[in-house]
């Protein structure tokens, strides 16, 4: 019964992806946030962006909803809308004070995260973007069980090029596997740094074992691109509004528009191919 | 009593946390790790962080397996002189690349068993690594630690 009241709900969700990670602290927030943006840039695509860090829910403040509250209504909790066609739920919003630690455990994470997914009423979604926490526990297995009501496109996973990362990626790309979750490919972070006064390229994170390239070809997963380092991104989260906006012109944008657009056309290519064989 | 056998010759315990991924925990807690060893002191690590276990990468030990005594589980010696004691979920991996994919009271188990289960001998100071969050491991660690010589934590942030 329970796996029907989810089916129901997410019946109208066209494409759900992952933006996972073995490693904290590489990105996902961030590239959920902005592949959000980037998908809602279309207005006719209905775009919604669902936090399951429950410990440490970062997209309320990269979205510029830091203090939004959820509103229930007859059909359920509204997400909270950063667009018309964009809309955002977190934990974050359920909080008294952003600095209210949310220690749970386990079970009750888990059934936080159902009811994300059961009671929210998303209404049509064109994506729907799920931002997980760091590892491979609880909230990732649960969000897999969950969702298996509706259908997963993939997973993108996120990294950056040393090997300390690499290693918690690994893993992360084997739990992928043990649980059946297409992966669309792998997003490289912090990929370089360019100065803006010098133009000298360094390598703040040196890739000592081939950075996400080598990983990709030796586990034979996809490299949708990789995203130099830019000081406006970290600034851009913090104020909650879109990097891709505030630095049109930064390589970075270049790279992240790239990575959305592959996106994009994996999600569409796997509609065409399910719509073929129905 | 077990218990007290073997965490009766720690003086110091010191957790490091963050609430955040990828700040520098780890690093954090093997660089303070090297020092106290370098300053004379008898060092012990535990890292916690079952999903990502860094800490064997950073002493060069990835590849080491861990051995029983009488007293529970011998951990491996790492570091230039063999002199630092570490623990970690790393060393139980059959492969690196294998991920720890449990729920909460699967780990809480293991945590517990980290803690009591260790022969870390005379330690002047155990070093407790910890994964990302606010959730099972930081919790069962916490408990687990409580009855004996918790000193207390180090942060550890990014500016942003």
């Amino acid at each position: 019964a329970e796996a029907a009241e989810l089916r129901a709900r997410l019946r109208a969700v066209r494409h759900t992806v992952l933006v996972l990670s073995g490693k904290g602290g590489v990105g996902k927030s961030t590239f959920s946030a902005l592949l959000a943006h980037g998908l809602a840039a279309d207005e006719n695509k209905q775009v919604a962006l669902l936090d399951i860090d429950i410990c440490g829910p970062s997209i309320p403040k990269i979205m510029g909803l830091e203090g939004e509250q959820v509103h229930q209504s007859g059909s359920g909790w509204s997400p909270v809308y950063v667009e018309e066609n964009l809309g955002v739920m977190s934990v974050g919003f359920l909080l008294s004070s952003p600095d209210d630690a949310v220690i749970w455990r386990g079970p009750k994470k888990n059934g936080l995260i159902k009811q994300f997914l059961r009671d929210v009423d998303w209404g049509e979604v064109d994506y729907l973007i799920v931002d997980t926490p760091p590892g491979t526990s609880d909230e990732h297995l649960s969000i897999v069980q969950y969702l298996s009501a509706t259908h997963i496109d993939g997973a993108i996973i996120v990294t950056t090029p040393q090997e300390v990362s690499l290693q918690d990626v690994r893993k992360e790309i084997n739990f992928c596997r043990k649980v059946k979750l297409p992966i669309i490919g792998v997003v490289e972070n912090m990929s370089g740094f360019v100065c803006p006064k010098c133009k000298n390229e360094s390598q703040i994170f040196p890739p000592t074992t081939g950075g996400a390239e080598k990983m990709c070809q030796n586990l034979n997963v996809s490299l949708l691109g990789k995203v130099p380092l830019d000081p406006q991104i970290g600034k851009s989260c913090d104020s909650g509004q879109s990097f891709l906006a505030e630095a049109p012109e930064s390589p970075a944008t270049l790279s992240y528009r790239n990575i959305i657009q592959r996106i994009q056309e994996y999600c569409e290519q796997q509609h065409l191919e399910e719509e073929k064989i129905m | 009593l077990a218990e007290r056998t073997n965490l009766a010759g720690v003086q110091h315990i010191l957790l490091v946390l963050s609430g955040k991924g990828g700040v520098g925990k780890s690093t954090l807690s093997t660089e303070l790790a090297l020092a106290l060893r370098n300053a004379g002191k008898r060092v012990g690590i535990l890292d916690v962080d079952l999903c990502g276990p860094s800490i064997p990468r950073m002493l060069r030990a990835q590849d080491s397996a861990v051995h029983q005594c009488d007293s529970g589980w011998v951990p491996v010696l790492v570091g230039q002189d063999r002199a630092i004691a570490l623990m970690s979920i790393g060393f139980l991996l059959e492969r690196t690349d294998d991920a720890v994919v449990w729920r909460g009271p699967k780990k809480n188990a293991l945590i517990k068993q980290f803690v009591t289960d260790v022969a870390w001998g005379d330690l002047d100071f155990l070093i407790v690594d910890t994964p990302p969050g606010t959730s099972d491991e930081h919790i069962s660690t916490v408990e687990a630690l409580r009855p004996h010589r918790l000193l207390g934590a180090v942060l550890v942030t990014t500016p942003q």
